[in-house]
């Protein structure tokens, strides 16, 4: 989740994503953030997020987020 | 039939009686009946391009389908038996087969959408070749009518396909309750886009006689016919004057006509989606917003978020992400950070699939080189905004000024104002064309007709132009009064007389100073020809 955190902080640092549940709702990340944040996920989680994965469940906050990539990980 | 013909309003009056008085279970397919019948009024020929674009999409959707189902009950049977790489082969190999008739089924209604809107232009681009290579002959153009609404129902079409082969809806068992979410006629000739998650509950079940609602789906319709009849149809004379005869209307003229553009485009589509979802709203059924207040944007990424938002988000969903995620695009991301340094390789997924979807987009919207033009010069902006948002910031950091009201207006009309320079491709015939006229503006100096009269004679009188104004200061307050909610509430809330005084007026309105009879074409609405 750290390493999460981490990613989701370096691209919007004036975002407290460890509250934030409405990360697509609200628009705070948009279409080239969550294309930025899969790549880094792909190179530090060694996970593959396809498209169909991107839903506003999925990326309305980090906790989500993270679930979805500890099924990803178990799916592997 | 026009949204705006008389022949309209009663095929609506005529489908709100029946669909109120049969059985409720019978309701959908009274929709369906009526969606069919206005598209054979339409072109009875055009009939065979929207069934075989709804048989393909049922039949495949129902075999991606399947394929899921026995791929299940498979894994059920022999969980003990099959290893865990085993089960993995079995499901990847099961996902090639429903990718299979996927990619079939999208070839074969993108095939019949590229063929009808895009074979001539095709033709008149190997004429242009044939012609600079010196060859006298040339290829016949091929006689054939784009049909109605071909591009929004494919795309509907494909949205569910998609959808279905991700597992986010299930493939619909009845052929004709498909064929209803492809063809519901007020959406077919120009959006919304709708997914079928959102539409299809709302559309099959039964509804029974809300006053309420209903009276709002006519509010909301009368609102459309307003825009559309009042304001844009009376500035699409003075657009129509300007832009045709390119050689007197230039440099100022172009700046004119340009801004009328951006006001007739709003009160067209705009005007059009208000009537479709009246129309939808009156039969107690939820079709999904098209427009967020787009000309309050502060920028063109913004601006694209809130116009045209199904079609956008159609775009982001089915091409943006599929090629910006794909493992190639990643794989090459990585290689680039390598080799030419992060800052530069995590932006490729991000500028490859975005020229992706903006040449797509432009290519939609029609067939010729304006329009591809018109898209790539989005992207343009749009990266060219991206790449600036640090300066941006540093300039926001320097100098408070983003809460002020001044500020917010500056960033307002620069949007309104880039998004009509890019729309003048939409305008000219050509794009050098396009390229000359917008540079008269720069080197013909005859802003003098903003004051000295001539703008009186663009066949837009001074009646014509007061009625522009009031219409865009009501545009305006009313987009400014639902930033607060909506004013249909407020309105509802006032006494009788108040509420009866507004309506009427409105209906008055848009008799008196709706744009008809000599001097004024029944025009199509723009999309329609998409």
């Amino acid at each position: 989740m750290e390493e999460l955190l981490e990613i989701l902080s370096d691209l919007h640092p004036e975002v407290d994503f460890e509250t934030c549940d409405t990360l697509i709702d609200d628009k705070i990340l948009d279409s080239f953030d969550i294309v930025s944040i899969i790549a880094e996920i792909n190179d530090r989680f060694d996970v593959t997020v396809t498209a169909d994965k991107i839903t506003p469940q999925n990326f309305n906050s980090a906790e989500a987020l993270y679930t979805l990539i500890q099924e990803l990980e178990d799916e592997d | 039939m026009l949204f705006t013909s008389y022949a309209f309003l009663g095929f609506i009056a005529v489908l709100f009686l029946l669909y109120y008085l049969i059985p409720r279970r019978m309701q959908w397919g009274l929709l369906l009946i009526a969606s069919y019948l206005f598209y054979f009024i339409a072109g009875p020929s055009w009939l065979l391009y929207l069934l075989a674009t709804t048989m393909a999409t049922y039949l495949a959707a129902r075999r991606i389908e399947e394929v899921g189902v026995r791929q299940k009950a498979y894994i059920k049977a022999n969980r003990q038996q099959l290893s865990a790489e085993e089960k993995k082969a079995y499901k990847e190999k099961m996902k090639g087969r429903q990718r299979g008739w996927m990619l079939a089924c999208l070839l074969f209604d993108l095939g019949i959408l590229a063929v009808v809107k895009y074979t001539n232009f095709a033709i008149s681009n190997i004429n242009g070749l044939l012609r600079l290579t010196g060859s006298a002959s040339r290829l016949d153009f091929w006689d054939i009518a784009l049909p109605m609404g071909i591009s929004f129902y494919t795309f509907q079409a494909l949205g569910y396909l998609i959808d279905v082969y991700r597992g986010t809806v299930e493939a619909e068992k009845n052929p004709f309750r498909l064929a209803l979410f492809v063809s519901f006629f007020p959406q077919l000739i120009q959006g919304p886009i709708s997914r079928f998650g959102d539409l299809a509950r709302s559309l099959y079940e039964e509804h029974a006689f809300e006053a309420k609602r209903f009276c709002y789906g006519l509010q909301r319709i009368l609102w459309g016919y307003f825009k559309k009849l009042v304001i844009a149809d009376r500035i699409l004379v003075g657009v129509n004057t300007v832009i045709r005869d390119t050689e007197t209307y230039q440099g100022a003229y172009v700046f004119v006509g340009m801004l009328f553009y951006a006001l007739e485009l709003y009160a067209d589509f705009t005007g059009g989606i208000d009537i479709t979802i009246g129309i939808a709203q009156a039969l107690g059924i939820e079709v999904k917003e098209n427009f967020n207040r787009p000309y309050f944007s502060k920028s063109v990424k913004e601006y694209w978020r809130r116009w045209h938002i199904t079609m956008g988000t159609w775009f982001t969903d089915y091409i943006f992400y599929p090629i910006s995620v794909c493992k190639p695009m990643l794989k090459l991301s990585r290689a680039a950070r390598a080799r030419l340094g992060e800052n530069v390789g995590k932006r490729i997924p991000i500028y490859l699939s975005s020229f992706a979807v903006w040449l797509a987009t432009g290519i939609w919207h029609g067939a010729s080189w304006n329009f591809v033009v018109w898209g790539l010069g989005n992207w343009v902006v749009i990266m060219i905004s991206q790449e600036l948002e640090p300066l941006y910031a540093r300039f926001h950091r320097r100098f408070d000024v983003r809460g002020r009201g001044w500020y917010k207006l500056f960033q307002v009309l620069r949007t309104v104002f880039v998004m009509s320079c890019l729309r003048t491709f939409d305008c000219y015939r050509d794009v050098p064309l396009t390229f000359r006229m917008f540079g008269s503006m720069f080197t013909r100096w005859n802003w003098q007709i903003l004051w000295d009269g001539s703008l009186l004679g663009i066949g837009l009188s001074a009646v014509d132009y007061a009625v522009l104004l009031a219409g865009l200061i009501l545009l305006v307050a009313v987009s400014l009064l639902q930033r607060s909610g909506s004013v249909r509430d407020r309105i509802a809330a006032r006494p009788y007389p108040t509420r009866f005084l507004i309506w009427y007026g409105l209906f008055l309105v848009v008799l008196l100073a709706g744009a008809y009879g000599a001097g004024y074409d029944a025009s199509q609405f723009i999309y329609n020809q998409f």
